[in-house]
């Protein structure tokens, strides 16, 4: 079977979630990318943080589902990606926009609802779009966007041009038959689609083990001949690397590849999920292998950065996110009378080519 | 004007749409190599090839998808589902993706996607092989759904679902592709939102679309002939948008209106036409608006039994003597 399971330099299964480590960074990687991770990282744990301050504060409606605990699975997971790809997400894809370069402002504007939102408050917390950024949409249905994400890699193949598609999913997803149907027909066409699973442990509230007969997810794509690859979804580097190698089988062999990071979710499956199905003991025990403090370590561990360089990122972070509420906050709702706008698109709309 | 074949129109466009633009490509189960189920794109594989012309898997959830996720990328597929029934199975593709994405994404992707499919009953195929579902769709903002009963409506409506940057549901019917009608020579587009009406009267209006349409034509003509009833038939050819003024416009004429539906009459077309014209022509009504439609049974297999299910010509004609004659009738009588 095309499949492998990652394994620690020492040998130990490098996905399990029981033991919190330190590893040394590489030393061949390069300073500033690895503090820009970081900053990414803690970008996507305050914005976050601040979300879910913003909801219960009845700033940001509907449902909302954070990344929270996810950091280096979506930052990891963005990295790995050319700046030109394309990318399918869930609903739970707040970090995702911001790490593909959607700007803090309109990502929160999203959330509040308003006209400078990056989807001008159409879509809020669940649909988050921008076609500059190849961001194209977070989707509210489990599995959906699967299929259109095989689309988009026909269209890319169509063209003959290079660029690869990802399509991130829970789970839960992997469950669905979207999943299943657009894995062969990803195989059939041999077309460049990276399906990236972020195995979080519960969909909702079912232990992945109870929803999926085979627990380990990245073994899914074998009745396809896909390849599929598990990957300790807290390490941001091993995350990276299984995502570039995954992309570089899509752009080079036009193979299908399944990426697999097993994560864990810190808080319930949405802002107002109580978190009650899980075990007090399990939530500590993942909650200590908080990624963001652990790469933090790594980083000081390593000399890259000090105290306060860690002091003055945080601010940075701070202000970042403070300035993107007051941003929200000040900006207009969409006007009552563009209601209606984009039901339909003109015939005369000339669409972006590639 | 030549004389072609439902079928033949429909093929014919879709080769000039191939040729035209290359960014459309058609896809579906069995319409290349076997040259699809009803030999609507016969020919087409071996004039354009498999990049083109795509065979897909049974996998209509999927495939939908994909149609969708290539449309947003400025491909204009052209997706043929090989019955109507089979389109539940992609469902979700095209309620909460196709007809969703332009808006909730802000107007940033149109999805101009065509989804071509032929409903119908009558041929034995019984209940999951025979209905019409076009309400569903028409239900949905954010689509558009025709439905045309004449070869030269077929070409034009067809034309312009390909052109336009709007997913599109474009309804065929079983009992049509081998119908004939004249159909002109040169490149021409019908724009959605107009209703026809293909036969002028004064006694009543009847209003239909796909093949209850051309049965409703006959049915006018052959009372014109038979009894000198004059009866409007309004072809609306688009269900979403609707061309609600072609509609009143006539019955504020006739004063008195029926509905002649293929689908189920509770939730169906129809219910929405009658609401339409008690809302903009409730004084002009000068009887109850009357709704012909199928029987609401799942269509069963045993021949009698599907002929008492489906609505016709018998159910129409029972119908327009229920409802104009009355006024005639007392006339007789003094």
């Amino acid at each position: 079977m095309s499949t492998e399971q990652q394994k620690r330099p020492d040998g130990r299964d490098a996905t399990s979630l029981n033991k919190p480590r330190v590893v040394t960074l590489p030393e061949d990687e390069d300073r500033d990318t690895l503090v820009d991770y970081y900053h990414q990282m803690l970008l996507v744990r305050r914005f976050e943080e601040k979300a879910d301050e913003m909801y219960k504060m009845a700033r940001i409606g509907g449902y909302c589902h954070l990344n929270l605990g996810e950091e280096a699975t979506v930052v990891g997971f963005c990295a790995g990606l050319g700046s030109h790809d394309y990318l399918y997400t869930n609903y739970r894809e707040h970090g995702y926009a911001l790490c593909r370069g959607l700007s803090t402002n309109s990502v929160m504007a999203e959330l509040f609802g308003k006209e400078t939102g990056c989807s001008h408050g159409r879509g809020g917390s669940m649909h988050m779009f921008s076609l500059e950024h190849r961001l194209m949409g977070g989707y509210g249905i489990v599995g959906g966007q699967v299929p259109l994400a095989v689309g988009a890699a026909f269209a890319v193949d169509y063209r003959g041009s290079d660029e690869i598609v990802a399509v991130q999913m829970g789970d839960g997803a992997t469950n669905g038959g979207p999943f299943y149907e657009s894995l062969n027909l990803a195989k059939i066409y041999k077309l460049p689609v990276v399906f990236f699973v972020v195995n979080n442990g519960y969909g909702m509230g079912t232990p992945v083990e109870k929803g999926s007969a085979v627990a380990e997810l990245y073994r899914k794509g074998c009745a396809f001949d896909v390849y599929g690859e598990r990957v300790d979804g807290n390490d941001v580097l091993a995350v990276r690397d299984a995502v570039r190698k995954a992309v570089k089988m899509a752009r080079e062999q036009r193979e299908p590849a399944i990426v697999e990071a097993v994560s864990f979710r810190f808080r319930g499956h949405s802002v107002i999920d109580p978190d009650r199905y899980r075990d007090e003991e399990e939530v500590k025990r993942g909650r200590a292998i908080d990624p963001v403090a652990l790469f933090a370590q790594r980083l000081l561990d390593s000399h890259f950065i000090d105290e306060h360089d860690l002091h003055t990122l945080e601010k940075q972070v701070e202000r970042e996110v403070n300035e993107a509420v007051s941003f929200a906050e000040e900006s207009p709702f969409p006007p009552v009378e563009s209601l209606f706008d984009y039901i339909y698109a003109s015939d005369d709309i000339v669409q972006e080519k590639k | 004007m030549a004389e072609i074949s439902f079928r033949q129109a429909l093929n014919d466009t879709l080769r000039e749409e191939l040729h035209r633009d290359g960014n459309v490509f058609l896809m579906g189960e069995e319409i290349g190599v076997f040259e699809g189920s009803y030999k609507i794109t016969a020919g087409l594989l071996k004039e354009f090839g498999p990049k083109r012309v795509v065979d897909v898997p049974i996998a209509e959830n999927g495939f939908v998808g994909m149609a969708v996720g290539a449309a947003m990328l400025g491909l204009r597929p052209v997706v043929e589902i090989m019955t109507f029934n089979f389109i539940a199975l992609a469902m979700d593709e095209i309620l909460n993706h196709a007809a969703k994405i332009y808006y909730m994404f802000g107007g940033q992707t149109p999805v101009p996607l065509v989804i071509r499919t032929p409903g119908g009953g009558g041929q034995q195929l019984s209940a999951t092989h025979s209905q019409n579902l076009e309400a569903w769709f028409a239900h949905i903002p954010g689509l558009q759904v025709v439905a045309p009963s004449t070869p030269e409506d077929a070409k034009g409506m067809l034309k312009m679902a390909i052109r336009n940057n709007n997913p599109v549901i474009f309804i065929e019917h079983l009992g049509l592709y081998n119908t004939k009608g004249e159909v002109p020579a040169e490149d021409y587009t019908i724009p959605f939102g107009k209703a026809k009406v293909t036969k002028e009267g004064t006694d009543l209006t009847v209003i239909s679309y796909s093949r209850m349409a051309t049965v409703a034509l006959d049915v006018a003509r052959r009372m014109e002939q038979e009894h000198q009833w004059h009866v409007e038939v309004v072809d609306i050819r688009s269900l979403r948008p609707l061309d609600r003024e072609t509609i009143v416009n006539s019955v504020k004429k006739t004063g008195r209106a029926i509905v002649f539906e293929e689908d189920w009459r509770s939730y169906g077309i129809g219910a929405e036409i009658a609401a339409t014209v008690q809302e903009e022509a409730f004084d002009y009504l000068d009887a109850p608006i009357k709704r012909v439609a199928n029987v609401e049974v799942p269509l069963p297999y045993a021949k009698p039994l599907e002929l008492a299910a489906l609505t016709g010509a018998k159910q129409l004609v029972d119908a327009i003597n229920e409802l104009a004659p009355r006024r005639r009738r007392i006339i007789t009588h003094v």
